[in-house]
């Protein structure tokens, strides 16, 4: 699975990012974490084999999230789907 | 190859005959219309940048853009899900945009990211015919298509290779099922 990690000053939560390649909403949401200077990584679920969709089907389902994107995850337990940049900034502090 | 270009002529005009509005944010409008370009290019038909697709024609034909679920979500939400069609409104900066959530049923989108994915292994199979309906009256395979671009209805055994009307492609074709009463 590749999984990019993007460097940040930030490194106060551990995030983490469902996104699809194509999807702006998702553009949006990466280009708000790199903006704010926010460490995180990201797979475009996409751009992914069939086997490495199941494993994240698996964990998305296990999280009993639905399977849209973006769908980030803040230190292993917040789960946000969509880019609700008021719920990020409160989740992240920023 | 359909280029940005063109994806945005084929958006606008669909908007404007629908009395809707393409998304103001122009850098978000690219976006989304690469989205759309890179999605023609992967599976043959423009399906929505922000939804998973499966590449399998029957997986994917509700979210082909327009996506089914277009309407509905522009009425109520100002805007469809991925926010390429807005309202007049949202347009205009009267009414915030916010993220529209999915109006996909979930067993679709279950279905579509278990089908989703480039195989590693597997060889490709040959394209997969959707399985033939059984009728119990009427020209045996007919149907009715209509053209989600224009409205324009067919009735015959595969839609049309390109609508007549607007000259979408055959993708943008989905099926009518109607029941007769009486």
């Amino acid at each position: 699975m590749k999984i990019v990690k993007v460097l940040g000053n930030d490194r106060r939560h551990k995030v983490f990012v469902y996104a699809l390649s194509t999807c702006a909403w998702c553009k949006k949401t990466k280009k708000f974490l790199e903006d704010h200077g926010i460490e995180f990584e990201y797979v475009d679920v996409d751009l992914c084999s069939k086997e490495d969709i199941e494993v994240i089907r698996s964990e998305l389902e296990r999280r009993g999230a639905p399977m849209s994107f973006p769908y980030i995850i803040i230190d292993d337990n917040v789960g946000i789907l969509g880019f609700r940049e008021d719920e990020l900034k409160e989740a992240l502090g920023v | 190859m359909t280029g940005l270009e063109e994806a945005k002529r084929r958006a606008e005009s669909d908007a404007k005959s629908r009395g809707y509005f393409l998304n103001p944010d122009t850098s978000f409008l690219n976006d989304l219309l690469a989205g759309l370009v890179e999605n023609e290019r992967r599976y043959g038909y423009p399906s929505c940048p922000c939804r998973i697709a499966t590449g399998k024609f029957e997986l994917d034909r509700d979210i082909i853009c327009p996506c089914d679920y277009r309407d509905a979500d522009v009425e109520k939400y100002g805007a469809c899900y991925c926010a390429l069609y807005v309202r007049k409104d949202i347009f205009e900066g009267k009414t915030p945009l916010n993220p529209v959530p999915e109006r996909r049923p979930p067993q679709k989108q279950r279905a579509a990211i278990s089908a989703a994915g480039t195989p590693v292994s597997v060889s490709v199979k040959a394209a997969e015919k959707p399985d033939v309906e059984k009728k119990e009256s009427g020209a045996p395979g007919m149907k009715l298509w209509y053209c989600k671009q224009c409205g324009y209805v067919a009735l015959r055994d595969e839609p049309p290779y390109l609508c007549p009307i607007c000259k979408a492609k055959k993708e943008m074709f989905a099926e009518v099922k109607l029941e007769l009463v009486g």
